[in-house]
């Protein structure tokens, strides 16, 4: 019922958006002068290769031809962006990427900056992901009780996911601050020194993880709380009556159930988290040094900024197999649960 | 004593629908979603503070909440308005004197009622300023006046209005034919449509960036606009959708002479709307909000939207942060406005596709 209204206030609410298209859908009505006559030609039941067409041409020369000829350059080298310019080198391209002379060690790679931008990667994953499950579970469970204000509370969770990473970046920019900003003012303020937070490699990592749980958080606890308000509430009616506490009921129907909306909130953050960095770009630009070098601003700083289009593209399909992995990893999971 | 209900200003603070008082988990979850609106919301607080700010109250140490302005006075004899200040006097009065200079830690006063008397001199710990609540709209004015954002917010317009009305045309279009038609390959296409989902910009950036350059769109905002319009999660959402629309009104319409054009623009579209509203909305904010893809498609800063301007301007104006924040809020407003309007759609639109 809820959501015939919603529907209704939606129509309501866009009616000015429709005035404004009139004029675009008018010319496209249109758009049949062009049809008819192809239909009575090809016939209705080919009309559907016309439907797909135009969607399918976009998405084969912007999506598909390019992850194709992203393995064209990964084979060869040379600075030309011109696929006739390239000389093929074969596979000397992940030789490089991947030559290291201790695995341990990224010093000892002849491309330190990639696995530089690896290990940051791993370590912005983990702190990230750990955190963003932890602290959309608990503020789902938060937004989950009868509380008063429970819209508002869930917009503003989730307000900061709609801003732009630049925006982002900038509002903590200004925060995190040496000289003038708002936190080292609350340093001074209880009798501690003011610290250069964005110039310290430690304390810009741990700011890159918290900005980007920040931004985020509010998108899983949305997921999150879809799946709490998925359990039927018998299951805690049958629980109680069995004479389970709030602990128990939590850890024996809540958690279980949730496990499943868990997996994919893991997943998907993971998925995100490897690819982080507009954000990042912005804040500090992978410095101080190389502290928050992640592997995407490597591939941009190769491809776009030393023109080595071919180490870029190598290590792209490096990320396109991870991201893959992942993926799989999900669709995987998700058929196991829909078969249990 | 007959009566059970507590009574006393605590207790009506934690009374609750239903007669129930608040127990203690009810006060920690209480204080988590307060303490969790802080740290959401204050940051944007902050910075929409700030940006009314005149840039010698953005660089004050330790900052306050709300924008000050000094207040200053005109005394006949002196061409600049001078600062007005309290003065604790050594007599242990407070005066209010304007300043007519400052030597070290030693400060001249004059008492503005009475210009023509000596000037006082008094040290500078025992003054402070006289300061009135002023919201400074220049760093709005000089950002739109002196800067190209307005060509900017232009460009983010036409880009992103453009953008979603493409997207929700060819995928809908698309979606219609993978979901009422039989046709050879259907299958094909829908996989290989789906299976890019797990394709971000950020893997595909260097052949991206020749494919743009040999269509002729590189510095052109049609490369901002058609590249990102096929969407699969749009194909995806709006096919599962019509799905459930059934088959035989598109029989009926046949039946009455209906082109199958017809069909999808006069039966289909309509009925899909729901589905293509929040496909709307989902489009507006990634195309508002894309960063890495204009970034690498346009170089010539007459095309840049806002997203790029926004960051050249802070690589630019390192020290000028009253117009970058001004920029800033300027930049969120529109979104912020959106989600003002369309909150629950937003947010139910997210938790049943899971989509962003």
């Amino acid at each position: 019922m809820s959501d015939s209204k919603a529907t209704m206030n939606l129509r309501g609410s866009l009616s000015l958006g429709d005035l404004l298209l009139k004029p675009f859908l008018w010319l496209l009505s249109l758009a049949d002068v062009i049809f008819l006559p192809l239909q009575n030609l090809i016939g209705t039941r080919r009309m559907a290769y016309l439907f797909v067409l135009p969607n399918l041409l976009v998405f084969g020369i912007f999506i598909l031809l390019p992850m194709l000829l992203n393995f064209y350059y990964g084979f060869t080298s040379g600075n030309s962006i011109l696929l006739e310019n390239r000389p093929v080198v074969g596979t000397a391209n992940f030789q490089k990427l991947f030559a290291c002379q201790n695995y341990f060690d990224v010093n000892s790679c002849s491309e330190d900056l990639f696995w530089r931008g690896v290990t940051n990667t791993g370590v912005f994953v983990v702190g990230q992901v750990t955190g963003i499950v932890l602290l959309s579970l608990v503020t789902a469970l938060a937004l989950n009780r009868p509380v008063r204000g429970r819209g508002f509370f869930r917009a503003v969770f989730f307000y900061p996911v709609l801003l732009s990473p630049v925006v982002v970046a900038l509002i903590w920019k200004w925060i995190l601050q040496y000289q003038y900003g708002l936190l080292n003012a609350f340093l001074v303020a209880i009798g501690f020194n003011k610290i250069p937070f964005l110039l310290d490699a430690r304390w810009a990592q741990f700011w890159v993880i918290a900005i980007s749980i920040w931004a985020q958080m509010g998108f899983f606890t949305l997921i999150l709380l879809a799946g709490l308000q998925a359990i039927p509430k018998e299951m805690y009616e049958a629980a109680s009556m069995d004479g389970a506490n709030k602990w128990q009921s939590f850890r024996n129907v809540t958690l279980p159930l949730l496990m499943p909306t868990m997996t994919v909130v893991l997943i998907l953050a993971l998925i995100r988290g490897v690819q982080v960095f507009d954000q990042v770009f912005v804040l500090t630009n992978g410095g101080p040094g190389t502290a928050t070098l992640y592997i995407v601003q490597y591939i941009y700083r190769t491809g776009f900024e030393f023109r080595n289009y071919g180490m870029a593209a190598a290590a792209s399909l490096v990320l396109a197999v991870v991201l893959l992995v992942l993926t799989l990893g999900q669709l995987i999971f998700s058929r196991r649960q829909e078969a249990a | 004593m007959q009566n059970p209900q507590p009574r006393g200003i605590v207790a009506f603070l934690t009374r609750r629908r239903g007669g129930k008082r608040l127990d203690t988990s009810d006060i920690i979850t209480y204080l988590y979603l307060i303490a969790g609106t802080v740290v959401m919301f204050g940051p944007v607080l902050w910075l929409v503070m700030s940006s009314f700010k005149p840039l010698e109250g953005l660089y004050e140490f330790p900052p306050t909440f709300l924008p000050y302005q000094q207040k200053t006075v005109q005394i006949a004899g002196y061409d600049q308005p001078l600062d007005l200040y309290d003065v604790k006097m050594p007599d242990g009065t407070v005066r209010r004197l304007a300043q007519i200079s400052q030597v070290g830690i030693g400060a001249r006063m004059i008492d503005p009622n009475a210009p023509n008397e000596k000037p006082i001199d008094v040290r500078i710990e025992q003054r402070t300023p006289v300061r009135t609540i002023h919201f400074e709209l220049t760093n709005y004015t000089d950002s739109v006046q002196k800067f190209p954002f307005l060509v900017y917010l232009r460009n983010s317009v036409v880009v992103t209005v453009l953008a979603t009305l493409i997207t929700l045309l060819i995928n809908s279009m698309a979606a219609y034919a993978l979901s009422k038609y039989e046709f050879r390959g259907r299958d094909a296409i829908f996989v290989i449509i789906l299976s890019t989902l797990m394709v971000p910009v950020s893997v595909i950036l260097i052949p991206a960036f020749l494919v743009i350059a040999k269509v002729g769109w590189s510095n052109n905002l049609w490369g901002l606009i058609i590249p990102g319009a096929a969407t699969p999660t749009g194909v995806f959402l709006l096919r599962q959708y019509m799905l459930t629309i059934p088959d035989d009104l598109l029989q009926s319409a046949r039946i009455d002479g209906a082109s199958e054009w017809r069909i999808y623009w006069q039966i289909i579209l309509p009925l899909a709307g729901p589905a293509l509203a929040v496909l709307a909305i989902f489009s507006v904010m990634w195309r508002w909000n894309d960063f890495l893809w204009p970034l690498i498609v346009v170089s010539r800063s007459d095309l840049f939207t806002l997203q790029v301007g926004l960051n050249a301007f802070q690589g630019e104006l390192n020290q000028q942060w009253n117009y970058i924040l001004a920029m800033t809020v300027l930049t969120l407003l529109p979104i912020t406005i959106v989600f003002a309007l369309l909150e629950r759609y937003i947010t139910t639109g997210i938790a049943t596709t899971g989509l962003k």
